[in-house]
């Protein structure tokens, strides 16, 4: 690759840090707790005595006793062993907008992290009126929905809201017990499936037409029937293809009797450039943790945005946020709300952060986020295609915001895949790749999305690693075998993880399981 | 043509000529060409959207973002004495130095050998959590208290293959309808039906023959917390256990793992499951965005197997003494399984996972010990005080952190009181009126360690002057 910069060296932090509950010792204290005064104690005694003796705890747990710095030195050798997106050019984890998180939102968040959620609407005048705007000025725009709820503590959370709100609909209608199927894509993130089944639904999935790459209309249509519940689809799918018909698919599904719940995970390239609302969605959500730019926080805390028609407002959760002009109120006038999802307002501050976010791009800088995830997408695909081992699956020539490749090639000229590829990025500082969920219909797949963040250098550095690890594969088989070699650990035992003899999820189960001490 | 230039600091590529190479590269003239092949006509947005200014100066945005929240009053400013179910304890600062770093805090789904920290503080988040409640298996947290109740019945009820849950009936309304929402109306197939359990209303204990008298085989768990919604000791937590066994269910208990360093742990009085609240556990409140639950239970295949929550499990590498992590039965999961999978998971708090694992770790047992001592303490104080005043009623006494405050006989409404003590800088108790008729008039007080007897007495005061 000419131009290309060099390589560079990269070793993961090795620190062999013990599990936390084999430190310390005994006596060793982390934190002081706040004292109870004289009078207190005076007054009413020893806790103790305010315990029913059936009920007081009589050997105290077996945590680590360990000093200040010892705890702040182990944890801090956890996250240096820790790939966060802010190290590493995260273009691999794909349908997940690996995007950058400004630092000033991070700060504007704190502001907020002493405030109980129940105090009265005057005394959070603030933080109501961020929520009523992100949704009323930013999302309101964004998908052409009316009104919404920030609950939801992700996107599967979101998908499970949406599901009880077409249950409730049909509910409401008496016609419940006959509509119980819920119609989505193989290419849907899982979650449309899951949830919807969670919440009662049986599960109609389409699968795609080997040369789109997209379930056929027709499919659709065979599938729809007086049972039809619900259409649920990621749009773009995950495999970056955009359903061009998909206006035509939510009509044939409200002429079933049907309710449409538009997954816009994946989102990111297509912000005002197609909405919710033109496709004839009832109801969508946006992950503010991958769009708007909150930080993935390991996995949470998140938020699934969900953005509804005014048909379908009456069947948000409660409290909705309302603004009567002069105030923001909590508003739990919703006749046919389905209650609650989630405790209190949902991760106000995760809207927080998407608000300034937000903010700081405006219409046309929101739109910029579109365009060039959607350009960057498209130019690592031309540096892609030329690596060796790499295909493009489905005939579909222009994708999105990221695309499903295939190394199914690699791994019939080599006997390496994509297991074995991902465990060689790492060595060069990489992170491991998402592949796919599962079932795994494109073989040996991997899903790269260069969102905005990543700069040109960034993509091709990232395209450039993986076509020298992909070359190895042919020349030089034996590296990627034994990968990582970089890495904090070496290569993982993956058999007792499913072996009820062996696997562990504490550390009193470890001891008993593998040193045969009983705690 | 170039078009106009919009250069932010957030997007390398909006460079205008690092976009014009890319698009030749790609051997197209600009994104609309692009988008064309993609997106029909009819479905795109013609037009600029229509949304405020933006204010891409990082010291704009501050100024206007800070502007709005400074609406805002914070229980820094204002003494709080509100927790049902979001609780102000204290923070120690190495709990916010973690949750900080930009390792945890930007990573999401890499895995274990490139995150391999991460799944290390996972497995001793579970291993802690173990060591609270008296269990071998706990896995990564849920959204919240409710959803991880949510999830513990639907497991029972797929254990048991019974299709009806007993709660009890004074329970967090919010908390009921999380779980409702989990357990399906009644024309759906896998529909779990609810059989609510009254209570002592002496004590404001779960009521052990009304739990006889409902109790089936019909049952498949009898749920319940403790301390209770209204911060009830459940002392009957062994006699409530042993009713659910009798009857093959599962004895499924709800707890604030703050009280865990003086009450027993619930393995201990039977508990099958146990599920709760982490928030406590060094999380601030960020007003409800610190909520996050969890789910623990004894290591058999059989609750194993129906869990929907992604559970680390520690293993061995190629290099002898390493510790290496994975997921155990990730088949389990919706990633896999999607409608077959058990029930969903997502992303939910695993940050919080992190951070409750350092606070247990700098309180150790002592800490917890100590922690638990001192809320009791202080709000069995604060519960002594307001009684002193007339017309001020404490029903149940053997709580703890939280605790019921009857005004039926000081001539004013909670709502009332409660506008009143603002004046004073004070956020009084949740108000209950309306959420249980028969308790009347009623706040929901919460004392943790973080109030001084100065903050009681302040309260007091106030108390009686918004009275007098």
């Amino acid at each position: 690759m000419s131009g290309a910069e060099a390589l560079r060296r990269y070793h993961a932090p090795v620190w062999d840090e013990p599990i936390i509950m084999e430190m310390g010792r005994e006596g060793e204290r982390g934190i002081i707790v706040p004292r109870v005064e004289e009078e207190i104690r005076r007054a009413v005694g020893e806790a103790e005595s305010h315990i029913p003796a059936k009920m007081r705890r009589k050997n105290p747990p077996k945590i680590p006793e360990l000093s200040q710095p010892q705890v702040l030195r182990h944890y801090l050798r956890l996250s240096q062993q820790t790939l966060g997106m802010e190290f590493d050019i995260d273009i691999g984890v794909g349908t997940c907008t690996m995007k950058y998180s400004p630092k000033v939102n991070e700060e504007l968040a704190g502001k907020i992290a002493e405030i109980h959620p129940l105090q009265d609407e005057d005394t959070i005048q603030g933080i109501l009126e961020i929520v009523y705007r992100f949704g009323h000025v930013f999302l309101k725009e964004i998908s052409g929905m009316d009104e919404f709820s920030f609950q939801p503590g992700g996107g599967s959370a979101a998908a499970h809201n949406n599901a009880c709100m077409i249950r409730k609909y049909h509910e409401v209608n008496g016609e419940l017990k006959q509509r119980n199927e819920i119609i989505t894509t193989i290419f849907s993130h899982p979650c449309d499936a899951a949830c919807p089944a969670t919440a009662g639904f049986k599960l109609v999935t389409l699968y795609p037409d080997e040369e789109t790459g997209l379930p056929s209309t027709e499919a659709l249509k065979a599938a729809v029937s007086e049972n039809t519940a619900g259409l649920f689809i990621t749009n773009p799918e995950d495999t970056g293809i955009f359903n061009p018909e998909i206006d035509e698919w939510t009509k044939i599904v409200h002429e079933a009797g049907g309710l449409c719940s538009y997954d816009q995970a994946n989102a990111n390239a297509i912000l005002g450039i197609t909405r919710a609302r033109e496709a004839g969605f009832d109801m969508c959500f946006f992950n503010l943790h991958k769009t708007f730019s909150s930080p993935h926080g390991s996995s949470g805390p998140a938020c699934g945005a969900v953005c509804v028609t005014e048909e379908l407002a009456s069947f948000l959760p409660v409290p909705v946020v309302v603004y009567d002009g002069e105030r923001y109120r909590l508003d739990y006038d919703r006749p046919h709300s389905i209650g609650r999802v989630r405790g209190f307002l949902g991760n106000v501050q995760v809207v927080l952060r998407s608000y300034a976010w937000a903010m700081s791009m405006g219409a046309e800088g929101l739109r910029e986020v579109a365009e060039v995830s959607m350009i960057n997408n498209n130019y690592l695909e031309k540096k892609l295609l030329e690596v060796p081992g790499v295909t493009k699956p489905y005939g579909t020539e222009r994708r999105v915001d990221q695309i499903r490749y295939s190394l199914e090639k690699l791994k019939r000229e080599t006997g390496l895949g994509i297991e074995d590829v991902n465990r060689r990025v790492v060595d060069f500082g990489i992170q491991s790749f998402f592949t796919s969920h599962h079932p795994w219909i494109v073989p040996e797949p991997f899903t790269p999305e260069p969102c905005e963040t990543y700069s040109k250098a960034d993509i091709d550095y990232w395209a450039q690693v993986l076509h020298h690890v992909c070359e190895e594969a042919y020349s030089n088989p034996e590296i990627l075998k034994t990968a990582p070699h970089n890495s904090t650990v070496s290569r993982i035992n993956s058999e007792p993880l499913d072996d009820p003899e062996r696997w562990a999820m504490t550390w009193r189960a470890y001891l008993r399981k593998r040193r045969g001490v009983r705690i | 043509m170039i078009k106009k230039s919009f250069v932010h600091p957030y997007i390398p590529n909006s460079v205008p000529e690092v976009k014009m190479e890319m698009l030749e590269e790609i051997g197209a003239r600009d994104a609309d060409e692009l988008y064309a092949e993609m997106i029909p006509e009819r479905l795109r947005l013609r037009r600029a959207m229509d949304l405020p200014e933006p204010l891409p100066s990082e010291h704009e945005l501050k100024r206007h973002v800070e502007g709005i929240l400074s609406r805002n009053m914070t229980c820094s400013e204002y003494l709080n004495f509100r927790g049902a179910g979001c609780w102000q304890h204290y923070v120690p600062s190495v709990c916010d130095e973690i949750a900080g770093r930009s390792e945890f805090l930007t990573a999401y789904a890499g895995g274990a050998y490139s995150d391999l920290g991460r799944f290390q503080a996972f497995f001793e988040f579970q291993s802690l959590m173990g060591e609270l409640v008296g269990m071998e298996v706990s896995g990564l947290p849920t959204y919240d208290w409710g959803s991880s109740a949510g999830n513990a019945i639907r497991m029972a009820s797929r254990i048991s293959g019974r299709g009806e849950v007993i709660v009890p009936r004074i329970i967090s309304p919010e908390r009921l309808s999380i779980i409702e929402n989990y357990c399906q109306p009644k024309a759906m197939p896998d529909h779990i039906d609810f059989n609510y359990v009254d209570y002592d209303p002496e004590t404001g204990k779960l009521d052990l023959e009304d739990l006889k008298g409902k109790i089936s085989r019909k049952t498949a768990g009898v749920y319940f917390e403790n301390p209770s919604y209204i911060g009830v000791i459940e002392e009957n937590g062994r006699e409530i256990s042993e009713i659910a066994h009798d009857s093959g269910a599962e004895s499924i208990v709800g707890v604030d793992p703050i009280s865990l360093g003086v009450l027993a742990p619930p393995a201990e009085y039977g508990a099958d499951i146990v599920c709760g609240e982490i928030q406590p556990l060094g999380i601030h409140m960020h007003c409800g965005g610190g909520l996050g639950g969890f789910i623990a239970s004894r290591d058999e295949e059989r609750y194993v197997g129906e869990y929907p929550l992604r559970l680390i499990s520690v293993t061995d590498t190629e290099r002898s003494g390493e510790y290496g992590f994975g997921q155990c039965r990730f088949e389990r999961t919706s990633y896999i399984g999607r409608d077959q999978a058990k029930d969903w998971v997502g992303t939910a708090t695993a940050l919080w996972a992190v951070v409750a694992a350092v606070y247990l770790s700098l309180m150790g047992p002592e800490g917890m010990r100590e922690v638990g001592e001192v809320i009791i303490q202080k709000s069995q104080y604060a519960a002594k005080r307001l009684s002193e005043i007339e017309g001020v009623e404490i029903p149940f006494s053997g709580f703890f952190k939280e605790f019921l405050v009857n005004f039926d006989d000081a001539g004013k409404k909670v709502s009332e009181i409660n506008r009143a003590l603002l004046d004073h800088k004070i956020f009084g108790g949740k108000d209950l009126t309306g959420e249980f008729p028969e308790l009347g008039s009623s706040a929901l007080y919460c004392v943790t360690e973080v109030r001084a007897r100065e903050d009681i007495e302040k309260l007091a005061a106030a108390v009686e002057e918004v009275l007098r």
